[in-house]
């Protein structure tokens, strides 16, 4: 990807440069902060945005590089949220451990589910995900003693975070808080990324053919990065109910899991900020075009993608970086 | 005789009513420079593809250094030792040779599924993979995506890759497949200075180059092995010349 002069790198500054933290990535992370002077009436769609985006990140790790395509990633989303909520009536309110409990419920499902995920691909695989998905959805729905099932789950509350800051209305503490745990995540995922697991899931989605020629065992990998993505998800779960205080069924709907694949192809998949950005294009075009034509909106949102996708395959980053390479040259 | 390296016995494949491999018997002692010939669809890919696991033999076995590894994933007999090329480029299009082959590496030294360490960290491995490629003339070309690299360059990250491995066997299908034949020379060097102990099979359909690199040919026809013998053998063979050599005009 870097169009720096290599003739006298070595091949290991070479690979160090590649994972480099690059000003562009400080400017964004500067950026994620603006809201909270820009538009302090906005702070609960900014924390709604940064949890979506979490979601998406996981997806990515999957999708954008190991190269598994799943329409049921919503399932250790709602996972997570159902645990938090659960975690929040039934043990404590204290909302960190909430998030470890959530992780690790969603990654105990994603190391399960991971054995059968491993050994398809393609369309089968699509099925297999949607499957599974709609499956967890029907028991939320019909495990009512234990979620409120269509109702919701009721008596969610937590603890202010770190004990100091209460959830308010405005949505302070819900962005802060989400902002944080994003970009912890995103540090780990980064670490992942670049680390020589990240490498060998580039050579899965680059060429599932060749891994075991090389002596890789693809499938090893896959059980490995889609418990990571499950656990990453069920984070995200458990922001959203930490910081809305409520699980709706919806945390587990087909929606949710087409919209995350949505967003990250809007991003650009593969490409770590790909699910950052997508989301929040996604999220602020929802609102934007809900306060214009509330029932519509999926209207705008398909006409985004259809144009997004026939003229920037890479998706938004993926349409930038050419953009920026190509002035680069002139 | 020689240890022998790899052996398939009593071989068979078919596809449907398509018989592509028919009892095959063969043994490659150690430090072979075999090579594997025969007319398009012999069955030759398909032999490679069933002793390195891509295809299950329908009977028989394979063995390596002595071991039965017809049960065996093709990654865990590349494990012990057995790798090989693609006839069509199998590569990784979007990473460049250097990630590629440092990629091989690390699954061979076992540190492929270490996901908290930065992938710059690990010296040895990077140094070893730049090693490989320089060997293959492909040290200038090593950061440059795969997919932009020209076809010669790719043909030779195939053997590359396959290098990474550490084998001590080696199958080559048509290593200068759809190389022009000014840049095949090339390619066959670097085959020709690979290490001594390393046991080679190739398939080629340039005699000139068969006859050059191989110690010993095997003819493959219609799934079956017509003949094999020293090169001198086949040259003289009258039956070969027939179902091959005069349809191809070498010799
Ligand atoms: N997976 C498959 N299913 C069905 N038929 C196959 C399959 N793979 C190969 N064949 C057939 O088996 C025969 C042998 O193919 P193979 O690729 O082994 O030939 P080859 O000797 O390598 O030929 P070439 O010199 O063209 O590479 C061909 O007729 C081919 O069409
Ligand atoms: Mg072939």
């Amino acid at each position: 990807m870097t169009q720096i002069s290599t003739t006298s790198l070595t091949p290991q500054l070479y690979l160090q440069r590649q994972t480099r933290w690059r000003p562009i990535e400080i400017v964004f992370w500067a950026a994620t902060l603006l809201p909270f002077w820009l538009f302090p009436t906005y702070l609960s769609l900014a924390s709604q945005i940064a949890i979506t985006g979490l979601f998406a990140l996981s997806l990515d790790l999957i999708l954008g590089y190991a190269g598994i395509v799943s329409l049921g990633h919503a399932a250790f989303f709602g996972i997570g949220a159902y645990t938090a909520g659960l975690f929040s009536k039934f043990v404590w309110g204290e909302p960190f451990s909430g998030l470890v409990a959530a992780a690790a419920v969603a990654g105990i499902v994603g190391y399960a589910s991971s054995f059968i995920i491993s050994r398809f691909r393609h369309l089968t695989l699509i099925m297999i995900t949607l499957g599974l998905g709609l499956l967890l959805k029907e028991a939320a729905n019909s495990a009512h003693w234990l979620t409120g099932g269509s109702d919701g789950l009721q008596g969610v509350s937590i603890d202010p975070v770190l004990g100091l800051f209460k959830f308010d209305l405005y949505g302070r503490t819900a962005y802060g808080y989400s902002l944080a745990v994003l970009f912890v995540v995103f540090l780990c995922a980064r670490r992942i990324i670049n680390s020589p697991f990240g490498l060998a899931l580039r050579g899965i989605r680059e060429n599932v053919v060749r891994m075991p020629a090389i002596g890789a065992d693809s499938r090893a990998h896959i059980r490995k990065v889609y418990t990571i993505a499950a656990i990453i998800a069920g984070i995200a779960g458990g922001l959203l109910t930490q910081t809305t205080q409520t699980v709706a069924l919806e945390v587990l709907s087909f929606e949710r899991s087409a919209d995350v694949v949505v967003m990250l192809v809007l991003g650009g998949a593969g490409r770590l900020y790909g699910g950052l950005i997508g989301a929040t294009v996604y999220m602020i075009a929802r609102d934007q075009f809900s306060g214009i034509a509330p029932q519509y909106w999926y209207f705008w949102i398909g006409a985004l993608l259809v144009i997004v996708v026939t003229l920037l395959p890479n998706g938004i980053l993926g349409g930038l970086s050419r953009l920026i390479r190509r002035w680069r040259r002139s | 005789m020689s240890a022998v390296a790899l052996s398939a016995r009593g071989v068979s494949k078919s596809f449907g009513s398509l018989n592509v491999a028919r009892d095959i018997n063969i043994d490659l002692p150690v430090g072979a420079r075999y090579a594997l010939i025969g007319p398009n669809g012999a069955g030759k890919t398909t032999l490679i593809n069933l002793m390195t696991g891509l295809l299950v033999p329908n009977a028989g076995a394979i063995t390596l250094a002595g071991e039965d590894v017809t049960a065996l994933k093709p990654q865990a007999r590349v494990k012990r030792g057995l790798a090989r090329t693609f006839q069509i480029n199998t590569l990784f299009a979007g990473l460049n040779p250097l990630e590629a082959v440092t990629l091989a590496v690390c699954e061979r030294r076992g540190i492929a599924d270490r996901f908290w360490q930065n992938i710059a960290g690990n010296k040895d491995a990077i140094e070893e993979a730049y090693e490989i490629l320089s060997k293959l003339k492909l040290g200038d070309a090593c950061y440059q995506t795969t997919r932009e690299l020209p076809y010669g360059r790719q043909r030779l990250l195939e053997i590359a890759l396959a290098l990474a491995t550490r084998p001590k066997v080696l199958l080559l299908d048509e290593p200068a497949a759809g190389v022009p034949h000014e840049e095949s020379g090339e390619i066959f060097e670097v085959v020709a200075g690979l290490s001594d102990d390393l046991t080679l099979l190739f398939i080629e359909h340039d005699m000139h180059v068969v006859f050059r690199f191989a110690t010993h040919i095997i003819v493959l026809v219609g799934g079956a092995i017509f003949t094999q013998g020293s090169p001198a053998e086949i040259a003289a063979d009258p039956g070969v010349r027939e179902v091959y050599l005069g349809t191809r005009k070498h010799g």
